[in-house]
């Protein structure tokens, strides 16, 4: 009886030890998550509730602000439209113009170090140069651009200062930027087998056949991170947008102005922007977490949707 | 067993951070208790940014310590309204104590929030009377419902400045006084190369460009914004579809929309010698008295003269007015040496020489009544416009909002809309814009 007694508390006692232990090895992950992540989401449900100005105590206020976003403000649909329509297009161009300049590095067989680092090197630019670059580049009445284009006899669109333009104006220079997808598929495509590649030509497949059948299940995982990554940063795109609608609006921004975002004719503000906007400048801080919550859910559902069709694709062996 | 007592743990942990929320957000609160003569240093924030108004502004500055030698002031410039709404919101020591805006737009949300304090107390028990002191334009665009949380530190009038030479060279004797004499002396001065290109434009309606905000061009016609509940009326104002007509018409005569706003594309920044005006591919162009002296400095290459904004054809008789703004310094409501901060809005907003000087200085319309008068202001006529335009009875400042400029912004984007052609039926349009500025009003109200 007493021997039998020992033995459950010293196992006890051990697995008491290993919990904490456990929990010291998470504590700093825990800490992390609950400062950056946990307590900002509820603060962020709370506020959605409130009325708050960020002087005067909160005041709860129900539903108003849910209503004021979704139902009163105009430029909620455009900011979302936007926000969207960059999500589909920019991350499908980026990952096909990514995985494309991919293959083509792996593929010169002369200077291979000299066309890496010149896709390389773009992505390094600041996003605020890289924009101011660009909108000068493009400016329709006095960029390089345009005069070029004119004098081949192309037609040359007016780019930032077009409404029907300036997303895919923000798409180039996305696509400019583009190396750091080209790093990550690089990498993927020399890791691809070579002797896989061997039993295809032996088989009988050509280079289509060879990416098909070969090298894109290699990638589907890479190319999934690639999708979901940008989908994520996508939801979030602010500095481009906003650099490039600023200046290319040409107004004069001094201490006193304040400039609705999103020129030309709100075709490059994004749910971001507005965010800033109403929560920091305008001060209406539960308007601002409305958005933000909006924005999270639809991010956490298309990221859970991308994620589960991602599972399907892993063949049950692996 | 441990796992439902980790999340239960985890869970209080995330609630009891979530009551936390409003204690840690809410800002430290100031104090007016202090002895101003005891010895303090105060944090003044303004937003002057080139190297002759920042020499002003510390000359300014260095007079007032030389006055009061127990306070001394730490100068930050280049302060935007953005940078200053935040830090006083958040608070802490970091806060500047002493104010300043170069907008009167956010004057209501100042007051209406607490942010800027009341500064009637410290007027009456120095013995202000502000009523004397200040024009009432100008004290009606620094106080909101009662509330004076702000004082002008000098002020900004808006006219037109036009190219003698290119006048003289289409043949026009004098500057416009209505908007239809605009519109044809617009047509008048503009030009174009043998493509077809502009190389001038006789006045740029555009309301993206420098500062053609519609507002200010909409104070030509004497505008009333909000009913007495405080609701929007511009659908209900005869004025407003006036002055969007006037507008589109002053952009079809010139080329429209399209080509004018390329060819904006091709101007440069505003306060730079690139500035259209300066280059000349402006004729005439609505700016603020300041623009006077950046000319003079530039050494402009033709000869330019100033005039007030044309106004409608059937107010002639209220031409003379113009849009009133100006910069407004206030105490910040964290500030905990609030009586010594009151020192320095005083002298740099009611003594006399002191306002003369600075407005000499930075060639500002002064913001009190004696310094308007003062005989060592300014002479040079094309600055006298400007005083001319600050005083006469039309002129009109925009009215303060509890959510600051927001009403003004919505204006801005439905303006640009309509210029780009966009709003086909202005009536529902401006039906749909009342209906925002409301709803966007009752957002901001507690």
């Amino acid at each position: 009886m007493a021997s039998t007694g020992l033995v459950p508390d010293a196992l006890r006692r051990k697995r008491t030890r290993e919990r904490l232990r456990t929990l010291g090895f998470l504590s700093p992950w825990l800490v992390g998550f609950s400062v950056f992540f946990g307590y900002p989401l509820i603060a962020t449900v709370y506020f959605s509730f409130v009325h708050y100005n960020q002087i005067e105590p909160p005041e709860f206020v129900g539903l108003r602000n849910w209503k004021y976003v979704l139902t009163q403000m105009p430029l909620f649909g455009p900011a979302l439209w936007n926000t969207l329509w960059l999500v589909v297009v920019m991350v499908a161009l980026r990952v096909l113009f990514g995985l494309g300049i991919g293959i083509l590095v792996t593929k010169i067989k002369s200077g291979p170090g000299l066309f890496r680092t010149a896709f390389y090197l773009p992505y390094l630019a600041p996003p605020v140069a890289a924009t101011v670059a660009f909108v000068f580049l493009l400016n329709p009445g006095t960029g390089p651009v345009n005069d070029i284009l004119g004098a081949v006899g192309l037609p040359a669109p007016s780019w930032f200062n077009d409404p029907g333009w300036a997303k895919p104006s923000l798409v180039m220079l996305s696509l400019w930027g583009i190396g750091d997808l080209m790093v990550i598929f690089m990498a993927a495509l020399l890791d691809v087998p070579r002797e896989q590649y061997e039993a295809a030509e032996l088989d009988g497949a050509g280079a289509w056949g060879k990416f098909r059948y070969v090298t894109w299940p290699f990638l589907t995982p890479i190319v999934m991170f690639a999708v979901v990554t940008g989908v994520v940063q996508t939801m979030q795109y602010y500095t481009q947008a906003l650099v490039a609608g600023k200046l290319a609006s040409g107004v004069s921004i001094g201490p006193g102005t304040v400039i609705q975002p999103g020129y030309p004719d709100h075709s490059t503000l994004t749910v971001p922007q507005l965010v800033y906007s109403l929560g920091f400048q305008n001060f209406n801080t539960g308007a601002a977490c409305v958005l933000s919550l909006v924005l999270f859910v639809i991010a956490m559902a298309v990221t859970t949707l991308l994620l589960r069709k991602r599972a399907g694709l892993i063949p049950a062996e692996d | 067993m441990p796992i439902p007592r980790l999340r239960i743990w985890l869970s209080t942990a995330l609630a009891g951070a979530g009551l936390l929320v409003p204690g840690c957000a809410n800002p430290g609160v100031g104090s007016a208790h202090d002895d101003p003569a005891e010895p303090v240093t105060l944090t003044f924030w303004h937003g002057w940014s080139t190297a002759g108004e920042r020499k002003a502004i510390d000359d300014s500055v260095a007079r007032f310590e030389k006055r009061h030698r127990n306070i001394t002031v730490e100068v930050v410039p280049n302060v935007t309204d953005e940078t200053m709404n935040q830090a006083l919101r958040a608070g802490g020591d970091d806060a500047p104590d002493v104010v300043s805006s170069f907008t009167t737009n956010n004057v209501g949300q100042y007051c209406s929030s607490g942010m800027w304090v009341d500064l009637d107390p410290f007027l009456k028990k120095t013995g202000v009377d502000k009523a004397k002191v200040f024009p009432k334009a100008f004290l009606d665009y620094t106080s909101y419902q009662g509330e004076q949380c702000a004082l002008p530190l000098l002020a900004d009038s808006y006219g037109l400045y036009y190219n003698k030479d290119a006048f003289k060279k289409a043949g026009i004797t004098r500057p416009p006084r209505t908007m239809s004499e605009l519109k044809r002396d617009a047509v008048k001065l503009t030009r174009r190369d043998g493509n077809g290109s502009y190389q001038q434009v006789g006045f740029m309606p555009d309301f993206r460009l420098y500062q053609n905000s519609p507002d200010r061009m909409f104070a030509q016609w004497g505008p009333t914004y909000f009913d007495a509940n405080g609701k929007s009326r511009l659908a209900d104002d005869p004025a407003s579809k006036e002055f969007f007509a006037t507008a589109r018409e002053l952009m079809g005569a010139q080329g429209g929309y399209r080509p004018l706003e390329k060819f904006r594309t091709t101007f440069g920044d505003e306060m730079s010698a690139q500035n259209a005006f300066l280059t000349q591919k402006l004729a005439m162009h609505m700016d603020g008295e300041w623009r006077g002296l950046m000319l003079r400095r530039a050494n402009a290459r033709f000869a330019w003269g100033t005039a007030p904004m044309p106004v409608p054809d059937d107010q002639a008789d209220t031409y003379g007015r113009g849009y009133l703004t100006g910069t407004v310094a206030g105490i910040a409501h964290s500030s905990r040496h609030q009586n010594a901060a009151w020192e320095l809005v005083r002298f740099l907003t009611v003594d006399t020489e002191q306002v003369v000087r600075f407005a000499n200085a930075i060639h500002n319309v002064p913001s009190t009544h004696a310094a308007l008068k003062s005989p060592r202001l300014d002479t040079d006529p094309t600055f006298r416009t400007f005083l001319d335009i600050a005083q006469n009875p039309h002129s009109v400042a925009l009215p303060p909002s509890v959510n600051g400029g927001q009403y003004v912004t919505a204006l801005q984007d439905f303006s640009y809309r309509v210029e780009a052609g966009q709003v086909r039926d202005l009536d529902a349009g401006l039906r749909g814009l009342d209906a925002q500025i409301d709803s966007d009003t009752l957002q901001s109200e507690n």
